[in-house]
């Protein structure tokens, strides 16, 4: 589904992703761990098209299409979702006509016809249910006002709107308590299905307790220096980082 | 200063045309009225840059470029069915139409019963009662406050004469079309209106400016509002003329104690518009609330002055100004608040809120407090941004294309004062407008 290959990227001219290599196939889910400053968040930015960000080299392809060269607007279309490890707070755009946008807009680039506001209001009322969110939040202006873990819910709720194949999920469980953290993994496992994926970019291993991840692979200086299963993550939850550092610069020595 | 001797002399001449037109009706109170104010009018001219006033806006130099030389015309052959387009049928109300400042009862509609308003042509209704109308003329606007005052008082005649008696609630809003046709020629107008609102009253005015044509217009008018005790007064005003016109705008509102008055004045269209606001509070408990919002492309230049004269104690005031400039338009803002001694207890909040959508946009914007009193709560201040980016890339990140991202950020931005047009069917015509604009859905 998602094939990285050697992607390099910079901000400002100052390298952060120096030859990513990952491939994610249907039905899996990947944990990618690191230290701070790793290149964790910069590599879901970049896959969900971030501007400030520039490919210096490598490939990503998604469903066989060149993903780099595609608008942020169109890989979300092609099936690419980021829940953001900061959701943007959008006074004066309601949530409900803000996702209704959304959705017909995916649904015209797909070539489905637009859905008329009952079926909206019935699935919005379904997967309202998933992430536990109150239809009081959905009157809002867009996560104006939210607390931080009625704004990761809202991400994971337009996560089930659309029905993502790809969902990349940006330290979701930052600034989460434990309630909220069950309640949010609870709706990412129940939207996983066999022909979808997950990418989990998170620093600690509590998150995988809930989402439990087929891999797992350590992010650091800009590559990715190590791949494991689970019991990898309950290493580092044990270790820290320290040992993987020393390894990676000792090889790189 | 010499740039615009010619276009006053014009306007000069205009006059002299204008007074042997009037032929017996050339005296009176009335016609008193107009000849000081043409004093005036000759003596100081058209405001020069060093105004303060007028700092931003050349109104004199604007006029010389587009007028000068230029044979002036009130003729239109818009009939009923070129008008058509500019009238508000979804909404039912009072329709008056007025082309090139005459007013056109053959086009208009009025549908409230005369118990609830008496509606009249301004020149009608002084006909009836001189002293009334002359008196109320002169009282509200002192012509020697400004020079477009002047000048439009000089050539009073036509517009609209507005009597809510006391206690009447007028269910239909009344809406003056006021329109601009320059296909046969340059045109100029001066209305002239005269809202006298009765204690505990209530009414909503609307005044749209539209334009046609390929010459250019000048619409130089003053609105007069009386509001009575305990009136309710909602007045908006939308622009949309074309880019060939000029506008200059004025509103002098005097409330009386427990009156509230609430004035939104939106801008999407016109070349060069200048718009005064001018509320004088002038007894106590009263609440006067002013709302706006410039919307602008290509060379447009918009300029609102508003002044609210706090003069006794126990009223408020609130104002909230936003504006969006793209390509290389001009956006000026100056709001005053005037708190005097005797006006305690004044609650009074101002803000301008910008965003310029192109390097080459212009806002000059200048919120200013003057208080004398000393127990009082006032605010005021301004602000000028870009689109947030970050908030585009969330929205994009979701599917949504750049050009509908964007404009749902300037349509959250315009939202606050979008949502102060009360009378639904306005507000979706004013949607079609705006998106129009945005070139996109909302």
């Amino acid at each position: 589904m998602l094939s990285i290959n050697n992607l390099q990227a910079s901000i400002n001219g100052e390298p952060i992703l120096k030859g990513i290599n990952l491939e994610v196939k249907a039905g899996e889910v990947h944990a990618i761990m690191g230290p701070n400053g790793s290149g964790k968040s910069t590599l879901a930015s970049v896959l969900a098209g971030r501007e400030e960000y520039e490919v210096t080299g490598g490939t990503a392809t998604f469903k066989g299409k060149d993903l780099l060269d595609l608008a942020p607007e169109d890989r979300a279309r092609e099936g690419v979702f980021l829940a953001f490890q900061y959701p943007i707070e959008i006074p004066g755009v309601s949530s409900t006509n803000f996702l209704k946008t959304a959705i017909n807009q995916v649904r015209e680039y797909r070539g489905q016809a637009p859905l008329d506001a009952v079926s909206f209001l019935k699935i919005v009322k379904e997967k309202m249910k998933l992430v536990e969110i109150d239809q009081s939040l959905l009157n809002r202006s867009l996560n104006e006002g939210f607390s931080g873990g009625e704004k990761k819910r809202n991400e994971i709720f337009q996560m089930a709107m659309l029905e993502p194949t790809l969902s990349i999920l940006d330290e979701t469980d930052s600034g989460l308590d434990i309630d909220a953290l069950r309640i949010v993994a609870n709706g990412v496992n129940k939207l996983k299905r066999p022909d979808n994926a997950t990418i989990v970019v998170t620093h600690y291993q509590r998150l995988l307790d809930y989402i439990v991840p087929d891999f797992v692979h350590v992010l650091y200086k800009g590559r990715i220096v190590k791949s494991g299963t689970k019991e990898l993550a309950l290493e580092l939850e044990e270790r820290g980082y320290d040992w993987i550092k020393e390894e990676a610069d000792n090889i790189k020595a | 200063m010499s740039t615009t001797t010619d276009i006053k002399s014009s306007f000069i001449s205009q006059y002299r045309e204008f007074e042997k037109s009037l032929n017996g009706s050339a005296k009176g109170p009335l016609h008193q009225l107009r000849k000081e104010a043409m004093g005036i009018f000759e003596e100081t001219g058209f405001p020069h840059a060093k105004n303060e006033e007028y700092k931003y806006s050349n109104i004199g130099k604007a006029l010389e470029k587009q007028l000068a030389g230029q044979a002036i015309t009130q003729a239109s052959s818009l009939d009923a069915a070129g008008v058509q387009p500019f009238l508000f049928d979804e909404l039912e109300a009072n329709q008056l139409v007025f082309i090139n400042g005459q007013y056109r009862p053959e086009l208009s509609s009025l549908i409230s019963n005369n118990s609830e308003v008496v509606i009249k042509e301004l020149s009608e209704a002084y006909q009836e009662q001189p002293e009334l109308v002359a008196n109320a003329l002169s009282k509200e606007a002192n012509p020697a406050t400004d020079a477009f005052l002047a000048l439009n008082t000089a050539f009073v005649q036509h517009g609209i004469f507005l009597h809510v008696p006391d206690k009447a609630v007028v269910s239909q809003p009344i809406v003056l079309h006021f329109i601009s046709d320059s296909s046969r020629g340059t045109t100029t107008s001066q209305p002239r209106n005269l809202f006298l609102i009765g204690k505990s009253a209530q009414i909503s005015v609307v005044e749209a400016f539209h334009s046609v044509g390929e010459q250019s217009s000048f619409t130089n008018i003053v609105t007069t509002i009386d509001v009575k005790e305990n009136a309710q007064v909602d007045y908006f005003k939308l622009q949309t003329e074309q880019d060939n016109s000029l506008q200059v705008n004025t509103t002098q509102v005097q409330q009386e104690a427990n009156s509230r008055f609430t004035a939104t004045t939106i801008t999407l269209g016109g070349g060069l518009v200048r718009n005064n606001l001018n509320i004088a509070q002038n007894a106590s408990n009263i609440e006067s609330n002013m709302f706006g919002l410039y919307f602008l492309h290509g060379k447009q230049h918009v300029d609102n002055h508003t002044v609210v004269d706090h003069r006794k104690p126990h009223c408020q005031s609130n104002e909230l100004y936003k504006g969006i400039m793209d390509d290389a338009s001009t956006g000026v803002f100056n709001g005053k608040i005037f708190v005097r001694q005797e006006a305690q207890k004044t609650n009074a909040f101002q803000s301008n809120k910008n965003i310029l959508l192109s390097d080459n946009a212009t806002i000059n914007t200048k919120p200013q407090l003057e208080i004398w009193a000393d127990d009082v709560k006032c605010s005021h201040g301004a602000t000028t941004g870009q689109i947030d980016e970050e908030q585009v890339f969330y929205l994009r990140a979701r599917g949504i294309s750049e050009e509908s991202a964007r404009a749902m950020l300037l349509y959250a931005f315009a939202a606050d004062i979008i949502d102060q047009i009360s009378i639904e069917p306005l507000k979706a015509r004013f949607l079609k407008f705006l998106s129009d604009k945005l070139q996109t859905q909302i």
